[in-house]
């Protein structure tokens, strides 16, 4: 299962880092860092977890198709 | 169940719904407004979720008991669909609107994956609405509302709400300002200019 | 910077009066004659002309260097090729995005018919049904030039194809990231001009549910020699591969800046000497604001894909900037820096904040504030920033600034003491497509 965040997407909720606290770490401006592409398989629920948490949907995981899909802005996100 | 019985209960499961639904509002201002928390950001989340659902619940326990009831012919059809009701007309319905735009929030959002991050967004801000559409309701039907527990009740509800809502524009203000600036301006002209074709 | 074109090679992109004059057909067709219309609008002239590409080793110009066959091979269709209704859109890069790149202004002037030719050529060997010449909307020069030069095509030119091709010139905003593929085509469909993110950049660009093919200008009008001389011509000029001749925009510590059309593989020190040194060279900034710096040692570098990737450099939009020596690399790196920061599309939270965050590191290194975290700091988000955007852009900027603290290490430990060099503060020899000052990351 490969796991990759949408930067465009990405508001830096955080609420990744603290589901998926053995894969993704936060930088000094809030934004995720992953440790590696690939989940290990204790963590696929958590990590289905966290893919359902975000409030903007900018986690992208392998199973689901939306990873090898584009992904259009449909508008600006108000700052 | 007697009469009395229900009567009494769609009473005190619409106060108990209405102190939900504010909880459950303050709770998503707080998640969307990013307010600091010693616990992390989707706990609170996760919590406003589960807090949604048993306000739900509650709307419904509230909606059926009123049906049910004899005392006030409210029908099932005027649980949807407003202005149906013989009891209280105008107030009934406004707890009638409140229910579909709990509805359509609902199901929205039980829906999440499924529909467009706009459509969803802009089904929940219905939410909002759905606030001032429940106290109207509370006091303008409520009987309960002449005693003074329940208008302190109602005003802790709405200076709840309130202070959620400042601190939430006040926060996003500043993080508006905080924002580093570029040159893009936060919506740009869309269309491209076109200057000769053939 | 004035657009002085020169060609060391008449015949090929530019024509010996470089990039003067205005659209004019019949000097274009003088020249270069017309469009072997038997090959290409023959039964195979599809297939004949992408193999004649493929065979010319023609690489992209618009920065990435992709093999441009590979990348018509993604769309072209063989045999019947699309039915109507979901024919490509073809979209021509002439937004110039890179403030210290002239060429593709250079190259409208002097040449717009090769470039048509060439978006014609590939749009009938696409099948598609839309050309849009992207240019940017301060650039009314162009603009007006390509409405010019279509003008004089649509009585001139023989039909090229049989289906109806619609060409449209459009303006667009021209921000730094606006020239970006994925881009241009959310501006093309009426979204944001923002790059978008591809997990997967094997699958083509969609425009409306019907692929789209973005090449940069100066690609289609090399398209367009191809088709008229060949491969082998094409090959005999030029690296191995990369062959055919490239247009670089050299400026800075220079007697002429300008737009000179080089054949790949010339020795970066000839073509720098072509727009005449300033003194004696420091430096040479490689590729473009998001490319890299190289020492006056690496001025001996071939001007070629791999000769440049042996010294961490690319031939990016083909910009080459000039520093003479005692002028301070650090306070030049900063000003793109901050440049780079306020050109972010703000899409992505390391490019948002990670390049403001690296400007402000800048220029206080380039102020001489000393500090002992300062250049570990610049160093790590230099890597906290890389490949963690929704395109390069903040990539280039990290490549940039690793460029610059390794070719003027001598001068950044002196300024990380405290001493910054006498001409930290003097004018900048870069060109900027608006004002940059210090500290508008932050207000």
């Amino acid at each position: 299962m490969k796991i990759a965040v949408d930067p465009a997407a990405c508001d830096g909720f955080g609420f990744c880092a603290g589901i998926l606290a053995g894969l993704v770490s936060l930088d000094e401006w809030g934004f995720p860092l992953l440790s590696q592409a690939s989940v290990p398989d204790e963590l696929r629920a958590a990590a289905r977890q966290a893919v359902k948490c975000c409030p903007r949907r900018a986690l992208l995981l392998s199973e689901d198709r939306r990873l090898t899909e584009d992904r259009p802005r449909r508008r600006r996100r108000a700052a | 169940m007697s009469q009395i019985d229900l009567w009494y209960a769609s009473r005190a499961t619409g106060i108990v719904a209405l102190v939900l639904l504010t909880a459950t509002i303050v709770l998503g201002i707080l998640v969307a407004g990013r307010a600091p928390s010693a616990r992390p950001g989707f706990a609170r989340s996760e919590l406003h979720r589960r807090v949604s659902s048993v306000a739900v619940a509650f709307v419904a326990l509230h909606v059926l008991t009123a049906v049910l009831d004899s005392y006030a012919h409210i029908g099932w059809w005027a649980t949807v669909v407003p202005f149906t009701s013989s009891y209280h007309r105008a107030w009934v319905a406004l707890g009638t609107i409140g229910v579909d735009l709990l509805l359509a929030v609902a199901i929205s959002s039980a829906l999440r994956r499924r529909i467009p991050a706009r459509a969803w967004r802009a089904l929940h801000w219905l939410a909002y609405l759905s606030w001032p559409v429940a106290i109207s309701h509370t006091l303008g039907l409520g009987p309960d509302t002449r005693f003074s527990w329940a208008l302190v009740l109602v005003g802790g509800c709405s200076a709840a709400i309130a202070g959620a809502a400042l601190w939430r524009g006040a926060s996003t203000a500043r993080a508006r300002a905080a924002r580093p600036r570029t040159i893009q301006p936060p919506r740009p002209s869309l269309r491209p200019t076109k200057v000769a074709s053939s | 910077m004035t657009v002085l074109a020169t060609t060391l090679h008449p015949g090929r992109l530019l024509g010996p009066e470089g990039a003067g004059g205005r659209p004019d057909l019949a000097r274009h067709l003088a020249t270069h004659g017309p469009l072997p219309a038997a090959e290409l609008w023959g039964p195979n002239g599809r297939q004949w002309l992408l193999h004649e590409v493929q065979r010319s080793g023609l690489t992209g110009r618009g920065g990435a260097g992709f093999p441009t066959h590979l990348k018509l091979r993604t769309v072209y269709r063989d045999g019947a090729g699309y039915r109507d209704g979901a024919r490509p859109t073809l979209i021509v890069n002439a937004m110039e995005g890179e403030p210290a790149s002239a060429k593709d202004r250079a190259l409208v002037g002097g040449a717009p018919h090769l470039v048509l030719d060439g978006a014609d050529i590939v749009a009938a060997v696409l099948g598609a049904s839309r050309i849009l010449i992207c240019v940017a909307d301060d650039r009314r020069t162009m603009a007006a030039q390509l409405a010019e030069a279509l003008a004089q095509r649509a009585s001139g030119v023989p039909a090229q194809t049989a289906a109806h091709v619609d060409r449209t010139i459009v303006t667009l905003p021209g921000r730094y990231t606006a020239g970006e593929e994925s881009a241009l085509v959310a501006s093309a469909s009426g979204r944001p001009g923002v790059p978008a993110f591809r997990p997967d950049k094997s699958r083509p660009l969609t425009l409306g549910r019907r692929p789209v093919l973005v090449h940069n200008a100066e690609t289609l009008a090399n398209v367009a020699l191809i088709a008229r001389y060949g491969a082998d011509w094409f090959r005999q000029l030029g690296a191995v591969e990369a062959p055919g001749t490239c247009l670089a925009t050299v400026s800075g510590d220079v007697e002429r800046a300008g737009v000179f059309e080089v054949e790949t593989g010339t020795p970066i020190s000839q073509i720098i000497g072509l727009a005449g040194e300033l003194g004696t060279t420091q430096a040479v900034l490689v590729g473009g604001y998001g490319g890299s710096w190289l020492p006056a040692a690496g001025a001996a570098t071939a001007y070629a894909p791999a000769a440049l990737r042996r010294v961490g450099a690319t031939m990016g939009a083909g910009v080459l900037v000039v520093l003479r020596a005692g002028a301070c690399g650090l306070r030049e790196t900063a000003r793109i820096a901050r440049f780079m920061a306020a050109e972010s599309a703000g899409q992505c939270g390391p490019c948002l904040f990670g390049l403001p965050a690296l400007a402000d590191d800048l220029e206080l290194l380039a102020d001489g504030a000393a500090s002992p975290d300062l250049w570990g700091r610049i160093v790590s988000r230099s890597a906290l920033v890389t490949g963690r955007g929704a395109c390069r852009h903040p990539d280039g900027v990290a490549r940039l600034v690793s460029s610059a603290l390794d070719v003027f290490a001598v001068d950044g430990h002196a300024h990380a003491r405290g001493r910054p060099c006498p001409a930290s503060h003097a004018p900048t020899v870069l060109q900027f497509s608006r004002p940059v000052d210090s500290g508008q990351g932050r207000r």
